[in-house]
């Protein structure tokens, strides 16, 4: 388990600190928004999930497309705008996709997919599959009225999705201080009616260990929601492939103690030198074939601008 | 001696000076005293007229909006401010149910003196949900003005206008226009709705440009010109209420318009200006009309098929050109670097 953990912590990790090396090169005309300090989240929950799972994402989401089984190949390609990518260069950053894996949407307007994935979760129940739906999202997103209604709603239903609060404190340079009178996101979770329970966000055995009986308890026939705030940390900057400490929002040391815990350096002491460095070399290797890929792969013709299109 | 300054500045300006004469005048919004201020836009706010004027909000656009509305019916002129226009889709109940309407509604006992500032992007890679320029909705809604000021002096002018207005505005910039410098008084001014400007004078042809398309109409008339056109361009400025007369002295001259849109065509601004026009001649004057706005399909982030979708000087000129001396003639000019497209670099 700690093997397949630090695999894909590494490699997340990796891809996002390669695409954060490439960006100034202007390949990437996408705007990024990476994860780099909030990996250990999306790996934990999604290590909990079965490959029939659906997650519902944001714009902040290569950690959760790629924890959940989405191609690196094809991700790489979309932020380079070309045909092979998961959207045919249609997406973009923030809207990775991956329906054969159970990535099924990511929206750049903020909350939006949390009804999206609701919407799924009711139809799961209504057809008695055995599936489980998870919802990402970010603390910012929790102050969206969609929020409320969405919880309200599943709640109501007893529907078998799993909220997953990333909270970062941070909406862009506003922390939730700022946009929230009380740090109760698990409380208002409860107020809706159903079991809340914040995590610390770098500890992805907790997380995985929590969110695999909740899916347990869905696959058993229990009632949902489940609700999980996950605290943890954006070490770069909101949108881009920098550190931004310089303006003034947040200060360095802020950042130190989720330095400290780093999951990816935790996991990395865990393991056994060879068995780490093979994972390591295997990784790279994939990360080096996935951007060469992309490099090499044609852009979209011009007559895919009109595929796709809803007749109107 | 005249000033130069950029969009920004002069939208900062307007709202300073304003906040200044007019202790009613608040400014709130998602991120609007965040260290990058709204590209700048309300840098310096905060500390001359404190929290309680200037102040950023949770992200609730609805509820905000609704704030809005409260404070307004309350003796408050709000400005409203929102870094992206796909978010006022979120508040799309309170501005037309509500802002829009209650001044009719209550039989003109209250007033709604709003402003709604809000961005329109480019896409570099961003996308099908921010790259919408989605003012022809508002357009639609009676009781709720629009305007899309392509210069820093309507930036200013425009906004000081909506600001001491009566009535919601939706006031709408778009983010390539932020980096255009040109002359600002310092004194307060306004620049009301009911006079479109024309910003290139010819015979032959109308060009009429909204918002940031305005800037690719005047390269566009740049290279009609090298094709023996000429191009007269219009800056409608204000789309509701919109000074059809200047567009029809235009057309009633050269005979052929053409209405490039930053946006879809279909129900769109161009749509709007194309039928006032020929509502007006009913025949009376033999006229050709073009509307050119965004490729009928979502926006396609992949630079490959971003050059497709948008209109530019080129395919403005070539449609201007065909308009003129019949279809299919397929001119298109030879890229003139002084005229190209000024740099826009993201991430954004
Ligand atoms: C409805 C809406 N309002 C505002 C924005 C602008 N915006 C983009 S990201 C962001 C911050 C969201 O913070 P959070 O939900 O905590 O997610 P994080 O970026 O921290 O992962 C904001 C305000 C948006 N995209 N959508």
């Amino acid at each position: 388990m700690t093997e397949r953990f630090y695999r894909s912590l590494y490699r997340i990790r990796r891809v996002e600190e390669t695409i954060a090396e490439v960006y100034p090169t202007d390949k990437i005309k996408s705007p990024v928004h990476l994860s780099i300090g909030q990996e250990a989240v999306a790996v934990g929950v999604c290590e909990a999930l079965r490959p029939k799972d659906v997650v519902f994402i944001t714009y902040r989401s290569h950690a959760a497309y790629l924890a959940k089984g989405g191609d690196l190949r094809k991700m790489i390609a979309e932020l380079y705008g070309k045909a092979t990518g998961c959207a045919k260069g249609k997406g973009g950053s923030m809207h990775l996709i991956d329906a054969a894996h159970g990535v099924m949407g990511a929206s750049a307007v903020v909350g939006t997919t949390i009804a999206n994935a609701v919407g799924y979760a009711y139809a799961v129940k209504l057809r008695r599959r055995d599936q489980v739906v998870v919802s990402f999202f970010g603390d910012g997103g929790t102050d969206e009225g969609v929020f409320h209604e969405s919880m309200n709603f599943a709640a109501l239903k007893g529907l078998p999705i799993i909220f997953v609060c990333e909270n970062n404190f941070y909406a862009i340079h506003t922390h939730q201080n700022r946009r929230q009178k009380l740090a109760n996101i698990c409380g208002r979770a409860r107020a809706y009616g159903m079991p809340a329970e914040r995590i610390e966000g770098n500890d992805v055995f907790r997380i995985h260990e929590r969110v695999r009986d909740a899916v347990g308890a869905l696959g058993a026939g229990a009632s949902g929601p489940f609700f999980f705030e996950c605290l943890t940390y954006r070490l770069k900057e909101h949108v881009g492939p920098n550190e931004d400490y310089h303006l003034g929002y947040r200060r360095r040391e802020e950042a130190e103690p989720w330095i400290a815990g780093d999951p990816v350096r935790r996991l990395a002491a865990m393991l056994d030198g060879a068995r780490r460095a093979r994972i390591e070399d295997e990784v790279e290797a994939e990360i080096r074939d996935a951007f060469a890929f992309a490099e090499a792969s044609p852009f979209p013709e011009a007559a895919e601008l009109f595929t796709d299109v809803t007749e109107t | 001696m005249e000033r130069t300054l950029s969009y920004v500045e002069a939208i900062r300006e307007a709202t300073d000076q304003e906040m200044e004469r007019d202790p009613a005048v608040v400014v709130f919004g998602l991120d609007v005293d965040d260290p990058k201020a709204i590209q700048g836009t309300t840098r310096g706010l905060v500390e001359k007229y404190g929290p309680e004027r200037v102040f950023g909000t949770p992200l609730s656009e609805d509820a905000m909006t609704g704030v809005a509305v409260g404070m307004a019916l309350a003796g408050l002129r709000p400005i409203h401010v929102h870094i992206r226009m796909d978010f006022l889709m979120l508040a799309m109940n309170q501005l037309v149910n509500v802002a829009a309407k209650s001044r009719y509604m209550y039989g003109g006992q209250v007033q709604v003196p709003i402003v709604v500032r809000s961005m329109i992007g480019k896409s570099w890679g961003q996308g099908a949900q921010h790259s919408q320029g989605l003012y022809s909705f508002f357009m639609h809604v009676p009781g709720l003005k629009v305007v899309a000021p392509a210069t820093p002096y309507d930036a200013k002018g425009c906004l000081v206008h909506a600001i001491r207005d009566n009535d919601p505005v939706m006031y709408v910039e778009h983010r390539l226009l932020h980096f255009q410098k040109g002359p600002v008084p310092e004194r307060l001014y306004s620049v009301p709705p009911g006079r479109a400007r024309v910003t290139a004078a010819g015979k032959d042809a109308t060009l009429v440009g909204i918002s940031y398309m305005q800037v690719e109409c005047l390269r566009a008339q740049r290279y009609l010109e090298d094709a023996g056109i000429a191009a007269e361009v219009i800056d409608p400025i204000w789309l509701s209420p919109l000074d059809t007369e200047t567009i029809v002295e235009s057309v009633r001259k050269t005979g052929h318009l053409c209405v490039v849109d930053n946006g879809w065509s279909t129900c769109g601004a161009g749509a709007e200006i194309v039928a006032r026009v020929a509502e007006h001649f009913q025949g009376s004057r033999a006229i050709k009309v073009k509307r050119l706005g965004f490729a009928p399909v979502t926006c396609p982030p992949t630079p490959a098929l971003e050059d497709l979708y948008y209109p530019n000087a080129r395919t403005i000129a070539s449609a201007v050109f065909d308009l003129v001396n019949g279809k299919g003639q397929s001119w298109q000019p030879e890229e003139r670097r002084e005229l190209q497209e000024i740099e826009f670099k993201g991430p954004f």
